[in-house]
């Protein structure tokens, strides 16, 4: 199937390259933050934001937009990003991002920052709230739809099982949730410290409607994003295998980049890297 | 003999007539509905009502993205799970985004009786009290807590609200208005102040009778929104009387007693002396036999009295 045009393709993937630089660049400036799950998530939030979501930059708190709960919230230097280009916040707010005062906290302030629709940060929580804002929309009645995007790390967390049991019980088809598979979290390969697989079979064990795709593949995330809204019935996850420090060769599939900024050397390099 | 009611059960029927007012009030459970109260909203309003079973951390996390879309959840289990149990979802899904939720515990202090230590909570206030953004609210008896039921939905921002198990009697005269972090005079007198909340208010009184046929005054303060502290008649009542003693069915850390002591040791350092559970556990027995057991009675208030009286002017 192919859901996008020649130009959609081309328009996404040059968004996807800019934002990946915003990303290097605000973690560079701020000497903190987490570049490796910002950069296999960004084609995901890319995606949601440019194709996807219908939200309003200039109406940022209308009841009716859809939602996207960010549950690895460390990995928001994408989120932000992808939020100062599509017009929520000036783009000069990025520069501020870690630093004292800033709108653009270390993890993701829904009180902040314009266009971020929960705070995160301690793992494990964001299923939850998506959980109450789908409920939400269903005793509104409204159409719109929930989104959340999950660490592979992060659903070590018991609380994530909890609420995918809810997810499920409460048959929450206006929910979407993303993994970023990227096999990779703080202390090494997700498969060594405490494997999730069979992970698909897992969430399908929980009720949940599963489909498995390449995340950085636009076509087919759109692909899997319109399956999972013409699914009745049951919530969808959308296991999408990443590379953690995607774009950078020398980031990608490298646990040291979870949480390191680049020096100034690096960064040049990286820049380089996408152009 | 005087009315009795659980606080829980005046609870369950204030939120069925608060969702009788508004359809944005909405209900959260984990599987104690029938002791919490809350099953009397359930039977009602089954749409609005959301039993997550026996999963607090979730339940708090749920309430959290219900009231970030606009609704007004109550979320309901035992101080310990509510308190204990979700602390990190509380303090980071709900205190730091500062949303609209009410938690709700029903069962806390020694008075839950039999179930023993694992279901007293006697930490909650202390852990509640920390949280920036938390607004902390403890009822004396079944009518005032009605009236914080009305007043925590009516306000827009995180609360904690604890009640109890048992029947308690009825202290506060009904005309009494209930304002969210106003403490309520309910007694005048110029030798000693008694600061109480929850089911220590009516022991308080108790107390000052006691005190009265020796010959001393006590003031009484209901303190039943613990944060924010009602300062000002601390400090007033403080400075007049010269002597306090707090009592609350907590520890003695962390919850009233603590909250008054680091005021008056700021602004009026007059003696505190702090009746409450002395840093232990709990245990299994009757609310009246625990009680007694952690010095919860107006025997320990009054000896406690005597002491701060003794000790004024030296401290
Ligand atoms: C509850 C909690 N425990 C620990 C952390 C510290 N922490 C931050 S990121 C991270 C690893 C996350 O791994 P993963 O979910 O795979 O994220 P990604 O690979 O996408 O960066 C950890 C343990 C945290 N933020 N929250
Ligand atoms: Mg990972």
């Amino acid at each position: 199937m192919n859901l996008l045009s020649q130009t959609d393709l081309e328009l996404l993937s040059s968004k996807a390259v800019s934002l990946r630089r915003d990303i290097l660049r605000m973690v560079y400036n701020a000497a903190s933050g987490h570049p490796g799950g910002a950069l296999s998530v960004i084609d995901i939030l890319v995606l949601l934001y440019y194709k996807v979501m219908r939200v309003d930059p200039l109406n940022h708190a209308d009841r009716e937009r859809d939602r996207l709960v960010f549950s690895k919230g460390h990995a928001c230097p994408a989120l932000y990003a992808v939020l100062a280009d599509r017009g929520f916040f000036p783009s000069a707010y990025l520069e501020q991002f870690r630093k004292i005062d800033s709108p653009l906290q270390g993890h993701p302030d829904m009180r902040k920052t314009p266009g971020v629709d929960f705070s995160t940060g301690s793992l494990g929580q964001g299923l939850s709230a998506a959980n109450g804002m789908a409920l939400a929309a269903r005793l509104d009645g409204s159409p719109r739809r929930i989104y959340a995007v999950l660490g592979d790390g992060e659903i070590q967390e018991g609380q994530v099982w909890e609420a995918a049991m809810t997810s499920a019980h409460y048959r929450l088809d206006n929910l979407t949730a993303f993994l970023d598979y990227n096999g990779l979290q703080i202390d090494g390969w997700v498969r060594e410290i405490k494997t999730l697989e069979p992970l698909a079979a897992k969430w399908r064990a929980f009720g949940w409607h599963v489909l498995e795709c390449d995340g950085h593949d636009f076509s087919a995330l759109l692909e899997a994003v319109y399956r999972a809204r013409a699914n009745r019935g049951a919530p969808t996850m959308i296991i999408a295998r990443t590379i953690k420090g995607k774009g950078v060769p020398f980031m990608e599939n490298r646990v040291e980049w979870h949480g390191t900024a680049p020096n100034r050397e690096e960064l040049a390099r990286a820049l380089a890297a996408l152009e | 003999m005087q009315e009795q009611k659980a606080t829980r059960e005046a609870y369950g029927q204030a939120l069925l007539e608060l969702g009788r007012r508004r359809n944005d009030v909405v209900v959260l459970d984990a599987d104690l509905s029938k002791s919490t109260r809350t099953s009397l909203f359930a039977a009602e309003f089954p749409l609005r009502f959301f039993n997550l079973g026996i999963a607090e951390a979730d339940m708090m996390g749920t309430a959290a993205g219900l009231a970030a879309s606009g609704y007004i959840p109550f979320a309901s289990t035992f101080g310990v799970f509510a308190t204990g149990r979700a602390y990190d979802q509380i303090r980071n899904s709900i205190a730091y985004p500062r949303l609209n939720v009410k938690i709700v515990a029903t069962h806390t202090g020694v008075t839950v009786g039999e179930d023993g230590a694992s279901h007293q909570a006697l930490e909650d206030i202390a852990l509640m009290r920390v949280l920036p953004n938390m607004t902390v609210v403890v009822p004396a008896d079944a009518h005032q807590t009605a009236q914080a039921v009305a007043a925590v939905a009516a306000y827009d921002g995180p609360v904690y609200l604890r009640l109890g198990r048992p029947k308690v009697p009825a202290v506060i005269p009904p005309e009494q208005p209930f304002h969210l972090g106003k403490g309520q005079l309910l007694r005048p007198g110029r030798d000693l102040t008694l600061v109480a909340t929850g089911i220590m208010v009516g022991v308080a009184l108790e107390t000052a009778a006691l005190l009265q046929a020796e010959g001393l005054e006590a003031a009484v303060l209901n303190i039943h929104t613990i944060k924010p502290l009602d300062g000002e008649l601390l400090l007033e009542q403080a400075a007049r009387t010269g002597a306090v003693v707090t009592a609350e069915e907590h520890s003695i850390y962390g919850g009233l007693g603590g909250a008054v002591a680091e005021l008056l040791g700021e602004n009026c350092p007059v003696p505190v002396l702090r009746v409450g559970v002395r840093d232990t556990f709990g245990q299994s027995g009757t609310p009246e036999e625990l009680m007694q057991k952690y010095g919860l009675t107006a025997q320990d208030l009054l000896a406690s009295a005597r002491r701060a009286v003794e000790r004024k002017g030296k401290a």
